[in-house]
């Protein structure tokens, strides 16, 4: 996957949990938790889809690394290289 | 605890039936025995005659907050919210640590862990894939604390676990704390989301105690000679108790006044009720009531429509009954369907508004009254009219012997 189709991917996630969820004004380098409403839960929520849809086990000491939306991406890139 | 002393009053509610989301339109359709009962077909099981509610149910909470939480808390939330408005309340009106909230459930859990296993399914039963909300959703405190999460409420909030006599039971329960000075408020009621369950469904049906009928709006037939079952619907109501003197200070609209009530076990079967028991019930509510059974108007049946479960109910009225020749008798589950641990709530609702139009809803379905089932003043197919209904009391049974009354009076100086 591209870092622009990774990307997506989250924001679809989000969306998702939260069809309210607004990313007009989302700054890809700060925390997702600090722009949405989104709590712990929802964060294992993304977690979970992510194993449903692309058979990802992310260990619970990477959590930190989906804090951002660029976070994200940097972290799942190699991951979702092959996806 | 026989005392009245000091008064306990419904000033709010808020409810959800399968034919209604607001008290005026419970009301009409009860009256017009306009049924609520449709054609559900269910993961696993089937076709069945069941209960669903329709109601806005993003209107006190967000479609995310639905989404995590359970059917239960979403019919809870929406119920609570509502009592409150109808009472005229804000949640700053009384201590937010002073407000109790009492949800009487059949069961809890059961629809969340069904629906888990079936997701897993999808995974091969991996147990990677199961959802980290199990835990919060299916804890029994669970709809009442989605409550509270909601409004902002500090107090004591907990489940009351009493089979079909939950509703019942949670009002008696929310008399009893505001009584003791717990708290100075109640949010009190039962909720049920059972619909969503197949094994309720497949339970009963082995059971033998299913509703059947090519029109599922004939399924649930109490007293009728051709009953053959309970029709589970799902639904919720909530009422806001209060003490007598602080709804009056702030001239709140009074639905009734609590003036008696009972709780009590057959201590003998796991599925099959107990007239004798039943009927030992309803005579400690009159006591405590300092009532006679000629001075109930109105006697609201739990009768579901099972075989031995309505004729039990029947020996037990006549029993008590028997020297009331005034006293009027309907049941609610025939135009509802078995709301399970909201049906005593939701059946004392839709009969409050008699203390004002002096009519009695009519028992729907019956189109051959069971000869054991033969009661005077059994209110059929359609409404009456009485001279006044004053004092209404309400029966609800439950699996594994338990048997609830309260005694609810029209509130008068």
């Amino acid at each position: 996957m591209t870092r622009e189709e990774i990307k997506s991917l989250i924001l679809e996630i989000i969306e998702d949990i939260d069809e309210e969820a607004d990313f007009e004004t989302l700054q890809p380098d700060k925390p997702l938790r600090d722009q949405l409403d989104l709590d712990s839960m929802d964060f294992l929520d993304i977690v979970m889809e992510l194993r449903k849809r692309h058979q990802l086990q992310i260990p619970e000491e990477d959590y930190p690394h989906l804090a951002s939306l660029n976070s994200c991406v940097n972290y799942l890139e190699p991951l979702l290289k092959n996806a | 605890m026989d005392t009245l002393s000091p008064r306990i009053v419904i000033t709010g509610l808020g409810l959800v039936a399968p034919n209604a989301d607001n008290l005026t339109d419970f009301r009409h359709n009860l009256l017009h025995g306009i049924s609520g009962i449709q054609e559900i077909d269910l993961r696993y099981f089937g076709k069945a005659p069941a209960g669903i509610c329709t109601f806005p149910e993003t209107k006190h909470r967000k479609k995310k907050e639905n989404n995590r939480g359970t059917r239960a808390g979403c019919l809870g939330v929406y119920c609570a919210h509502e009592a409150l408005a109808d009472a005229g309340l804000t949640i700053s009106t009384y201590e937010p640590s002073l407000i109790g909230v009492y949800i009487g459930l059949t069961e809890h859990g059961t629809v969340e862990t069904e629906n888990e296993i079936y997701n897993i399914s999808q995974y091969n039963y991996d147990v990677n894939y199961w959802t980290h909300h199990h835990n919060p959703r299916t804890v029994l405190n669970n709809p009442a604390g989605e409550i509270t999460m909601s409004l902002g409420i500090t107090g004591p909030h907990y489940t009351i676990g009493a089979a079909c006599a939950a509703g019942n039971a949670s009002l008696i329960q929310a008399v009893q704390m505001l009584r003791l000075g717990e708290v100075e408020m109640a949010l009190a009621g039962g909720i049920s989301e059972s619909t969503g369950s197949f094994g309720i469904f497949a339970s009963f049906k082995a059971q033998g105690a299913l509703a059947e009928a090519e029109d599922p709006r004939m399924a649930c037939r109490p007293f009728d000679l051709s009953r053959n079952g309970i029709v589970v619907s799902e639904g919720a109501c909530i009422y806001v108790l209060e003490h007598l003197d602080k709804a009056l200070a702030r001239n709140a609209r009074i639905y009734g006044e609590m003036i008696g009530y009972a709780m009590n076990s057959d201590a003998r079967d796991f599925v099959l009720p107990y007239g004798v028991r039943q009927a030992e019930c309803m005579r400690l509510a009159l006591r405590r009531a300092n009532l006679q059974p000629e001075d109930i108007d109105l006697v609201n049946t739990h009768a579901t429509g099972t075989k031995q479960g309505d004729i039990e109910e029947c020996k037990a009225i006549r029993e008590v009954f028997s020297g009331s020749p005034k006293t009027y008798i309907n049941n609610t589950k025939s135009i509802i369907g078995h709301a399970m641990g909201a049906a005593g709530v939701l059946e004392l609702a839709g009969n409050l508004p008699s203390f004002n139009d002096n009519l009695v809803h009519p028992t729907i379905n019956v189109t051959d009254l069971d000869p054991e089932c033969r009661l005077d003043n059994l209110v059929l197919n359609e409404p009456v009219e009485a001279d006044a209904i004053n004092v209404i009391l309400n029966n609800s049974f439950g699996m594994v012997g338990i048997n609830s009354t309260v005694i609810v009076k029209k509130y008068d100086e």
